[in-house]
């Protein structure tokens, strides 16, 4: 379970002034359970998202990881200890092959067959991919892929997705819907947090939260949010989005 | 086969990848003597008549045949000088392995200065792999100062690995191709440096011929107080294309130079260069610590990938 306790967090602007971009801030994500954040661009989600994974350190407050302070924790020991953090722009490396991404992820000695699996669970066909660089040769959308399953092959706690479905192609959308209800079936004792604007993931929540200018100002099950969002900016679906 | 010591064959696992005796042709030369040569039907090797270093001879048409040349030095205060000719025959399609390790536990400098040249007849594709190790924490040297010149006859084709990743004080490499028409050089250089290392790499790759083709990649790291120069210059005398290319990460307080050039010479030489340095980038460790790396495994994760 996540508590995240009266988080604020502010940066300094281009005349060196203080901007709090996330205010005193409440969150809490149960065992079990799928909670999908939206909210309009800039609100802070991604930033919040940093601030679980401590790439961020926050300016005050708490964040809690089953009970234990997690606040002072280094970004390395947040994932040791079961936080997972799935990027809105992934990162490219020089040399580092999409195994050796898995096989760090995986934390042992990854055979390619089961790092093969992981591929397949996201929708790319593991024998293209596997030893390919994870540079700048790969598309924003297999990247962006690539990205899901090394976090896939982390088995965390709680795992963060930033924007999942960003940079991926209507077909392959569809797909990735499949991963993630997948996901949320076998769930069990951990939590996941997906960022996400479209309608059809926030379809698959337990619980939504909607996040605008810093402060939650919405949250509840599925069916108490959704409704009050649909046609407004927070929950697009995909055609039209394209239109 | 002389006997070797336990250090010998850790440098010759570390230099050729070899556990036990090669399959194929083979020459080891240990502390300045001959260890063990071995002939096959289309390799001959013979030393050169004053000593200085070997013949090694590659019958036309030979496929599929591999030559293992590795040199290792392991007393202390050794210095010498090695020339190797190799003649590769028309059409054939072979692996050539060469290497040196130095293990230096004493307080003088060790030196292993090998000058190969490569005769490259029509046709002929080789594959050259050359490494470099360094061990020992005496305070002598470890010196390495490789020569290879490369002529390549028409249509033929070269793939030059060489590698040099630990250990080696001092290095100065200098590799001089000359290809003819339809030929193609390809140089893949890998670099790391330590402490107080110094590495000087030097291409001059002339293309002589219409058609022909040269690619020098080099990727290093430069990591403490080390010194790195990367000077290739590509000449394009005819239709031809060239590329090179200096990738480096900077570390500590190291120091990188990079002096890529062209020249010129007719009016269809397509020649490109390009060189970047920088650090390692942030976002780069950030992504390997959210997947449970500290710090330091990160940046060797980084590395290691880098130079692979
Ligand atoms: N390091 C920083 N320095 C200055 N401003 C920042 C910094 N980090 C975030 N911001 C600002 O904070 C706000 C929130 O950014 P954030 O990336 O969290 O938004 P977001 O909700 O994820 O938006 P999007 O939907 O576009 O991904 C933005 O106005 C952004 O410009
Ligand atoms: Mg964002």
């Amino acid at each position: 379970m996540l508590e995240i306790k009266g988080l604020s967090f502010s940066v300094k602007d281009e005349k060196g002034e203080n901007k709090e971009i996330i205010h005193e801030l409440d969150l809490k994500v149960e065992d079990n359970r799928l909670l999908v954040i939206t909210g309009p661009n800039g609100s802070g989600k991604s930033t919040l998202a940093k601030l679980i994974a401590g790439i961020e350190k926050p300016t005050s407050g708490k964040i809690l990881l089953d009970g234990n302070d997690i606040t002072e924790m280094s970004i390395t020991e947040r994932a040791r200890n079961g936080i997972g953090f799935a990027f809105q722009q992934p990162v490219r490396f020089k040399g580092i092959k999409v195994f050796d991404l898995l096989r760090i992820a995986s934390g042992k000695k990854l055979k390619v067959s089961e790092a093969c699996g992981y591929l397949s669970e996201v929708g790319l066909c593991a024998r293209d991919y596997i030893m390919r660089e994870a540079n700048s040769s790969l598309s924003g959308g297999e990247l962006k892929r690539i990205e899901i399953a090394t976090v896939l092959a982390r088995k965390c706690r709680l795992t963060v997705f930033d924007e999942p479905e960003a940079g991926i192609d209507l077909w392959s959308f569809q797909n990735l819907i499949r991963v993630f209800q997948a996901l949320r079936e076998k769930i069990s004792d951990s939590s996941m947090v997906i960022i996400s604007h479209q309608e059809r993931i926030l379809n698959i929540a337990d619980e939504i939260a909607v996040l605008s200018d810093g402060r939650i100002t919405a949250k509840g099950s599925k069916d108490e949010i959704f409704p009050t969002l649909i046609g407004t900016e927070a929950a697009q679906d995909v055609c039209a989005r394209l239109k | 086969m002389v006997e070797l010591t336990e250090i010998q064959k850790r440098l010759i696992a570390e230099v050729a990848d070899l556990h036990q005796v090669p399959l194929g042709a083979y020459n080891f030369r240990a502390n300045g003597g001959l260890a063990g040569r071995n002939t096959t039907a289309n390799i001959d090797i013979q030393s050169k008549p004053d000593g200085s270093g070997i013949d090694i001879r590659i019958k036309p048409g030979t496929k599929n045949e591999s030559v293992h040349i590795p040199v290792v030095l392991s007393e202390t205060g050794l210095k010498e000088t090695v020339y190797n000719d190799f003649f590769i025959g028309a059409d054939s399609d072979v692996t050539i392995v060469a290497g040196c390790g130095i293990d230096n536990c004493g307080s003088q400098d060790s030196e292993h200065d090998g000058i190969h040249r490569f005769f490259v007849e029509k046709g002929a594709k080789v594959k050259y792999v050359e490494k470099h190790y360094g061990s020992g924490d005496g305070l002598g040297k470890r010196i390495l100062n490789p020569v290879t010149e490369v002529y390549m006859d028409e249509d033929s084709s070269m793939e030059m690995e060489m590698v040099q990743i630990k250990g080696v004080d001092s290095t100065e490499r200098t590799t001089l191709a000359e290809l003819k028409k339809g030929a193609s050089l390809v140089v893949r250089e890998r670099l790391m440096t330590h402490g107080e290392q110094k590495a000087l790499s030097v291409y001059k790759v002339t293309l002589y011929g219409d058609g022909s083709s040269a690619d020098v990649v080099s990727r290093s790291v430069a990591r403490d107080d080390s010194y790195q120069k990367f000077d290739a210059c590509i000449i394009g005398a005819a239709s031809c294309k060239g590329h090179t290319e200096c990738d480096s990460i900077i570390m500590d307080r190291g120091t990188i130079l990079a002096v890529p050039s062209l020249e010129a010479r007719s009016v269809d030489a397509a020649l490109v260069h390009e060189a970047a340095i920088g650090k390692i980038a942030g976002e780069q460790i950030t992504k390997l610590m959210t997947l449970g790396l500290d710090e330091h495994e990160a940046e060797e994760e980084i590395i290691n990938g880098f130079l692979a």
